[in-house]
């Protein structure tokens, strides 16, 4: 056991007053352990190579599964001949939509429920067959042995085509998804009062989220008990549609996922790949690891999705906004996947504008379907309305800044005009472009631009709003504190490698005045763990922080009242003093925690804490404000980026290491989505994806981003959050980064980059067609 | 990407010929060992005496982290699969089977080499380390720790490989530049894009490799 001296770090330091039961706790005015820069308390396990993710998972007897795709965008199987393939060395089990166990499974892809193994394949990558052999070499000779007949049919690929009349239907009812309508004020009205109107057409491409760590997990039976290692954002998502296609008791499908590497909406919810690992461990009564491989995560896991967007906005000489009259089109693939959503948000809530209309049409197109990624919308959307403000500021005459902090809004127009609980927004921008020197940054960037060289310079800013982040119930969370005072934190939410563990450790330790290192985190297990929601929306730290304190305070109750017996006094006369219960009357009246009765009887007190719910009739959201410096070489197109600052406004800073590489983190995948990355269909002749490996689609590398970034938190008190005042930030950090480097690209070239990704090619392109006139 | 990422396409640097493979494949078959020095030398590639089904075992030795290893592989088997699926190293990551991610690298006689673009019958008779091999016991090294402190990561899966290419860099060039440990870890991708913690974490490994 431990002593107290590696237990506490408290030694005379009060911590957090106790609430009395049926009380909320006060807002941490000062803490000690919250907010500094702590290294992860899953550091060790992660760098020295012990964590075992699901794709190390090695069970006895283990076999390999791999996976038959149709290699077309649009087909119907005629027949598939696997007879060949069964006899191959190695081989335990093949699957296809013929085979007895898979019959009558249902996949449902949001409102929409099909077969497991639909015969009509409406996007390339769709399951044809599973196989599962003693290797993974072994399982994908058998897959590609497997003869499979298709009538090939036509198909759409783009976005912009799938409504035409000439389009193939995708399903019965066409091609459209569905619409989304929105209107606030009288924009005609708003247009009327004007004195600049602009309109512009925007695109951006379609993003893939390829995680490090490739889709997939390990299935195993223990008789009719199914336990499945997923590499996942939320296990309990994943045991609940596992169950639902397999028709089985929650109980019974049993979902860890420890350590898992990458998701960023990707791994929300199981896939197909899934279930076919179960069906295939059932039927070679083994256990299946079924990791997908990398061309298929381009294909079948998800991605955000292309957006074509047309924004016209109104604005008087003063700067006040007038008007926005908005439209977008975008793919949710194959199957509902929501092409358009969230793409609107910015426009609708981001800046002071009472006449509002947006028109969303989402639509189906023969290529995977999409999932939420990181922020899903938004980046979309702040491509378009962050380069329309520059756009507008530039010709009423008015710095960029200026025109954004003209229209703050005082509350969420989005949600009918109820207030925020807090907002940052115009701290984020003014103190955001103060520490990043924007003044002078714009007068060097200009004065070089008036100069001969051929490198140019521009700096950019966006700023955003995050449609949620506020989290919210439901989530459980349990401490145990053991007799020598050590802790154990249960939670069932995911660490996707934003630091969640770490975080939830320094709320508990800050709590109960216990070193973040002795508090062993069991997480993401449905079978040992708690109830969570999958770790998304930028919800995790305001769903399961506050949840977290209430487990400690509960803890802290209870200790107390067990005090109160051996100090025979009430417990409400007394203080939780990390190490000790002191009296409030007689400070020389104390006990050792360690040496309250009740607990070294029990061994372990256990301490349960649940979210409360979110304040009523106001909105939770971060809020944040980027700005880029870069320059442009106009004889080859290349660019560089020189330097970032991220200023969010996310609430308390829980973990000020974690909550830096977050930002960091958010602008270089948003470097990604404005400079590099995008899928390629070949619309025109295949409709296969030309680039589905990380050679042909281009992640941002440490030689594309600038060494030079800084991150200035903006943390305004929120007491009515939540009880830590925490809100999300994985999302907001990687809004309005593209939009920043389109704005800094617009000042160093004049030129309007209203298309992203703007790579060198692309910049060429541009600059070639100015010369040309 | 760096030179020291560019894996089987050159003799230079140690690295290997696709003739020098072509031997290994064959001399593999009658039980002869060449040694890694052996394969480097530049002497005229004699025509393989069998060629090898893909799926014919061969018994290899592997030496791992300084000790040996005899396995039985399939001439196909990267060295990838055959530390993780095989001696059950899980440290080195998969991530791309194709040479693009570098969640894989392990150091290959010092050098940072992708071990899913290298065939475990290559790298018979080479010193290959791996995240493992970094490790006293328990204790973390240099690269291992650097990374620790300055949250060098967010979800931990292209860490082993990042951490190797800061291992092989460091090796090779004790007082890396700026521009130095971008190069070198360029091969490297990290879509969290923990990148600037990771230049933070390999200047402190630095200075702690030179205490």
């Amino acid at each position: 056991m431990a002593d107290d001296s590696n237990v506490y770090y408290t030694e005379g330091l009060p911590v957090p007053e106790t609430p009395d039961p049926g009380k909320e706790p006060a807002f941490w005015e000062q803490t000690d352990v919250v907010g500094k820069r702590t290294p992860r308390v899953d550091g060790y396990e992660r760098v020295s190579g012990t964590a075992v993710y699901p794709s190390d998972l090695k069970l006895p007897n283990m076999i390999y599964g791999a996976i038959l795709r149709c290699p077309h965008p649009h087909a119907k199987v005629k027949k598939v001949d696997a007879r060949r393939a069964k006899k191959m060395p190695g081989v335990r089990a093949v699957i296809t939509g013929d085979s007895p166990v898979a019959k009558g499974l249902k996949w449902k892809y949001r409102s929409y429920t099909g077969p497991l193994f639909d015969a009509h394949c409406r996007f390339e990558g769709e399951v044809v067959a599973a196989v599962a052999a003693d290797t993974h070499y072994q399982a994908w000779d058998a897959a590609h042995a497997i003869d499979v007949e298709y009538d090939v049919l036509p198909f759409v690929a783009d976005h912009d085509k799938a409504l035409s009349d000439k389009a193939p239907k995708i399903h019965e009812d066409g091609n459209l998804a569905g619409t989304d309508e929105y209107e606030r004020g009288d924009i005609d009205k708003g247009f009327g009062e004007a004195d600049l109107v602009l309109e512009q057409r925007y695109e951006t491409q379609c993003e893939l989220h390829t995680p490090m760590e490739l889709h997939g997990c390990v299935a195993n039976w223990d008789g009719d008990r199914l336990t499945i290692w997923e590499s996942s954002q939320g296990v309990y998502a994943v045991q609940s549609d596992v169950s639902e296609v397999l028709g089985m008791p929650l109980s019974k499908v049993r979902v860890v996922g420890h350590y898992m590497g990458g998701g960023f909406g990707s791994k929300l919810w199981p896939g197909k790949y899934t279930v076919l690992a179960a069906l295939l461990a059932k039927q070679s009564a083994r256990p299946v690891k079924m990791i997908l491989t990398r061309e298929e995560t381009y294909l079948c896991v998800g991605n955000r999705p292309a957006n074509t967007m047309r924004l016209k906005a109104g604005v008087k000489k003063d700067g006040t906004l007038t008007a926005f009259d908005f439209d977008c089109i975008g793919p949710s693939g194959a199957y509902p996947g929501g092409g358009t959503a969230l793409v609107d948000w910015l426009v609708r809530d981001l800046y002071k504008c009472d006449n509002v209309r947006c028109k969303s049409e989402d639509v189906y197109i023969n290529a995977g379907v999409a999932r939420p990624f990181r922020a899903p919308g938004h980046p979309q959307g702040s491509w378009a309305l962050e380069q329309m403000m520059d756009d507008l500021a530039e010709q009423i005459g008015m710095d960029p800044i200026d025109l954004r902090l003209k229209n703050i809004p005082a509350v969420c127009q989005g949600r009918g005009g109820i207030p925020y609980t807090s907002t940052g927004l115009k701290e984020c921008i003014e103190r955001g472009a103060d520490q990043f020197g924007w003044k002078d940054a714009v007068k060097r960037a200009k004065k070089q631009n008036q100069s001969d060289s051929h490198i140019k310079r521009g700096v950019g800013m966006g700023a955003c709003v995050w449609f949620v982040g506020g989290g919210g119930p439901p989530s459980t969370v349990v401490i145990k504190l053991f007799r020598d005072g050590s802790v154990n934190l249960n939670m069932g939410a995911s660490d996707i490698g934003t630091g969640t563990k770490t975080v939830m450790a320094l709320v508990a330790a800050e709590e109960l005045g216990v070193k973040p290192g002795v508090i062993q985190i069991e997480h993401a297990d449905t079978g040992t763990t708690q109830y969570a929601t999958p770790s998304g929306g930028s919800k995790t730290v305001p769903t399961e922080s506050p949840t977290v304190r209430n487990a400690a305070i509960d803890i802290k109750r209870q200790i107390l009242k067990m005090a109160a017996e051996d100090l025979d006094e009430p417990a409400a006369d007394l203080d939780y003093e990390g190490a000790e219960i002191v009296s409030k009357k007689d400070k020389d009246k104390r006990i050792k925690i360690t040496d309250v009765s009740r607990l070294k009887k029990r061994g372990v007190v256990v301490g349960v804490g649940y979210r409360g719910p979110n304040p009523e009739n106001k909105s939770v959201n971060p809020f944040a404000a980027q700005f880029c410096e870069l320059e442009v070489n106009t004889k080859t197109g290349e660019m560089k980026v020189l330097r970032f600052l991220g200023a969010h406004d996310s609430g308390r800073v829980l973990d000020r290491l974690t909550y830096d590489n977050q930002v960091f983190g958010g602008i270089v995948m948003g470097i990604g989505f404005g400079m590099t990355e995008f899928r390629q269909l070949d619309v025109n002749q295949t409709g296969k994806l030309c680039n589905r490996n990380w050679h042909d689609y281009k992640l941002p590398t440490a030689l594309d981003v600038p060494v030079d970034m800084e991150s200035l938190p903006i943390e305004i008190d929120d007491p009515e959050a939540n009880n830590t005042g925490a809100k999300g930030l994985g999302e907001p950090v990687t809004i309005p980064t593209a939009s920043a480097i389109a704005n800094a690209l617009y000042m160093a070239t004049g030129i309007r980059f209203t298309k992203a990704p703007v790579n060198p090619i692309e910049m060429r392109r541009h600059l070639s067609a100015r010369k040309e006139g | 990407m760096c030179s020291e990422h560019r894996d089987n396409d050159g003799a230079g640097k140690g690295g290997m010929t696709r003739r020098g493979f072509m031997q290994i494949m064959g001399t593999g078959a009658v039980g002869a060992s060449f040694t890694g020095a052996a394969i480097a030398a530049k002497s005229r590639p004699a025509p393989p005496e069998k060629i090898l089904e893909a799926t014919d075992a061969v018994k290899i030795r592997l030496q791992i982290n300084g000790v040996d290893h005899a396995v039985l592989v399939e001439p196909r088997w990267t060295l990838l699969y055959v530390l993780r699926e095989a001696i059950g190293l899980t440290g080195t990551k998969e991530g791309c089977s194709r040479g693009e991610c570098g969640a894989c690298t392990v150091l290959i006689d010092d050098i940072p080499r992708y071990a899913c673009m290298t065939l475990a019958v290559e790298a018979e008779g080479r010193r290959i380390t791996t995240l493992e091999g970094l490790m006293t016991g328990e204790e973390l090294g240099p690269v291992q720790t650097a990374f620790l402190e300055e949250d060098a990561f967010q979800c931990g899966y292209c860490t082993p490989g990042q951490v190797m290419a800061v291992e092989g860099l460091l090796r090779k060039t004790p007082k890396p530049s700026i521009d130095e440990i971008q190069l070198g870890v360029s091969g490297n991708l990290c879509r969290c894009g923990a990148y600037n913690h990771i230049f933070r974490a390999a200047q402190k490994a630095a200075k702690l490799k030179i205490k």
